[in-house]
């Protein structure tokens, strides 16, 4: 037998006689969906969502950077 | 221009991150903690060939996957919340934070697929030999992959190996290994997992002393209190060594924060250290009302804890606002007039870049490089607006600390009554260990309370306030996703302690 059919082997059976494993695995996958909904749906990059370029992105915060909190310049 | 700063949406975003991280922190402890409890009892197997520390092994390792598989990814949220609520912050960060956390992601990935497999796959399935290597090589990775993470956060609370690049708004790093040993970013690794350590050795307390009630499983219980009372006491020291080193460090870059940790509002030489107190809630910068309402008090040793030398100055959170000429402390209001400076600059520096006018771009910013390290400052109204929420941080401190001292007693005396084959008879006792576990949740989150709020008002120490750092979203929307998060967190909790639970009541029969 292969290595790499070892370790495929491994793997499978390894899943295939896991017990509390697999519920442990159903909480897992069912989190990861709820939270890339969640962070997809709500959780956008602020700066790549309103900006095309680098360098649009590094202006916006360099214009935040550069003013006094009052608003003068 | 600088956005309308809403103070209830930045709010909103601080409990947010704050509620996310503790959560997280809920589970992270416990992997960092228990891999080196399996490699211990995994060790014993292989070195004595004894089956019952196999069954041990296996017994904490599925209670250990059950808290990995339960915490597994709740960090990711972070890492958005970073892009979306810290824009500003995330884009100037980006230099500095990439490598370390391209290595965290780097080790997680290869650890997780590989050595989690073999440690949970392997028995019976690979050498002995090659499974306690496994089972090492998880414990040193999952805490090789956090020392990225606190590398992080060390820098954010001493930013040092870096530039500032005004063309790109960004924090370019200059040294990564300044980045990497910068004694905030050490200190904050071994203080942070050996508190980690310690808190495992109190979950394994915690269930093992449940049993010996119970009269269930006494010999894995006690074999396994063994261990870890044993670990603990180590890590218990080294906690202590490590959060000393961490005060000493706070003192020389982080002042304000000890000042804020101990309640020392005026700055003295053969300063006291507070043991216990209750702070005045209304005491304010500058005025004359009494910092505590009731206190005692421990001679000079706040001196030794931030100099290491009894008759030496420990600065007040007065001298550091309004400044102290005798002792050569400036105020933050010079740092302010400066930091105004130096935005006012930058202002006329992108101006000039934008016009095309390099040679007033480059006189302009020859005089930013001057004053650019106190840019932050430039974005605070007043003084007083550099002092963190006092009694937070005092009693955060101090609860930390004080159960940070019960917790090597509570190790010695279950090895003592190990040592004297007496500890099930000590049913009292027995029931002090089952609540340890959540003593030291308790102790655990305070120390990162210490840590983040005893710095407000910075995301980056003296260069960014968290005003600035934030991105402009309604309140509304971070309200939203405060309480979906609290939602989802909430439920994976009591996942987490539902299995948990029925797992510890099943025994080590019922993997």
């Amino acid at each position: 037998m292969g290595l790499a059919t070892q370790v495929v082997r491994f793997y499978v059976d390894g899943f295939r006689s896991m017990r509390l494993g697999r519920t442990l695995w159903k909480i897992i996958l069912l989190k990861l969906l709820v939270f890339m909904t969640v962070l997809y749906l709500f959780f956008p990059n602020h700066l790549n969502r309103r900006y095309e370029t680098d360098q649009q992105r590094a202006d916006h915060v360099l214009r935040q950077l550069a003013l006094l909190p009052d608003g003068q310049q | 221009m600088l956005e309308q700063l809403d103070v209830s949406q930045l709010s909103w975003a601080r409990g947010q991150f704050a509620l996310t991280a503790m959560y997280h922190w809920i589970f992270v402890p416990l992997t960092l903690g228990l891999s080196f409890l399996l490699a211990f009892f995994e060790t014993l197997y292989v070195k004595t060939g004894n089956e019952q520390w196999k069954r041990i092994t296996k017994f904490w390792m599925t209670l250990f996957g059950i808290n990995f598989a339960i915490g597994v990814a709740t960090g990711i949220i972070m890492e958005f919340e970073f892009g979306t609520n810290w824009s500003n912050y995330s884009w100037m960060v980006g230099d500095i934070f990439g490598a370390p956390l391209a290595a965290e992601g780097i080790f997680a990935f290869f650890l997780e697929t590989t050595f989690f497999a073999v440690m949970f796959f392997g028995w019976n399935r690979v050498s002995k030999g090659f499974h306690l290597l496994s089972t090492w090589l998880v414990a040193i990775g999952s805490n090789l992959s956090a020392l990225w993470i606190l590398v992080a956060n060390g820098w954010m609370q001493h930013p040092v190996g870096m530039q500032f690049n005004p063309d790109r708004a960004r924090f370019e790093m200059e040294s990564f290994w300044q980045v990497l040993l910068s004694p905030v970013a050490v200190s904050h690794f071994v203080h942070t997992t050996s508190s980690a350590f310690l808190l495992s050795a109190l979950f394994v307390v915690t269930v093992s002393c449940w049993y010996l009630l119970k009269g269930r499983h006494v010999a894995l219980a006690k074999k396994s209190l063994a261990v870890a009372a044993t670990f603990g006491l180590i890590s218990s020291a080294f906690v202590a060594f490590t959060g000393d080193e961490s005060a000493y460090t706070a003192a020389r870059v982080q002042p304000m924060k000890l000042a804020a940790m101990e309640g020392l509002w005026d700055g003295e030489v053969n300063a006291d250290l507070v043991a216990v107190g209750i702070v005045n809630p209304g005491k304010k910068p500058g005025d004359d009302s009494d910092p505590f309402q009731f206190e005692i008090k421990l001679p000079y040793l706040l001196s030794l804890l931030a100099n290491r030398e009894l008759g030496s100055f420990v600065p007040g959170i007065n001298d550091l606002v309004y400044g102290n000429a005798e002792q050569g402390i400036e105020g933050a209001g010079d740092r302010i007039a400066r930091g105004k400076q130096a935005i006012s600059l930058l202002a006329t520096y992108k101006q000039a870049r934008d016009e095309g006018d390099a040679v007033t771009a480059e006189a302009v910013l020859q005089q930013f490089n001057q004053v650019r390290d106190d840019i932050g400052y430039g974005y605070l109204s007043r003084p007083e607006d550099i002092v963190p929420p006092v009694p937070l941080v005092f009693y955060s401190f101090h609860v930390m600390v004080a159960l940070g001292t019960l917790f090597p007693l509570l190790f010695g005396a279950i090895l003592f009554f190990l040592y004297k084959d007496n500890l099930s008879q000590q049913k009292w006792f027995l029931r002090l260990g089952v609540l340890s576990v959540f003593f030291g949740y308790l102790a655990s989150q305070a120390g990162w309370i210490v840590a983040e709020v005893g710095r407000q008002p910075w995301a980056i120490q003296g260069l960014l306030p968290v005003g600035v750092a934030r991105s402009n979203l309604t309140t509304t929307t971070v309200q939203m996703t405060f309480f979906m998060f609290l939602i989802i967190f909430t439920t994976l909790l009591i996942a987490e302690v539902r299995i948990m639970t029925r797992q510890i009541q099943n025994g080590p029969e019922g993997e």
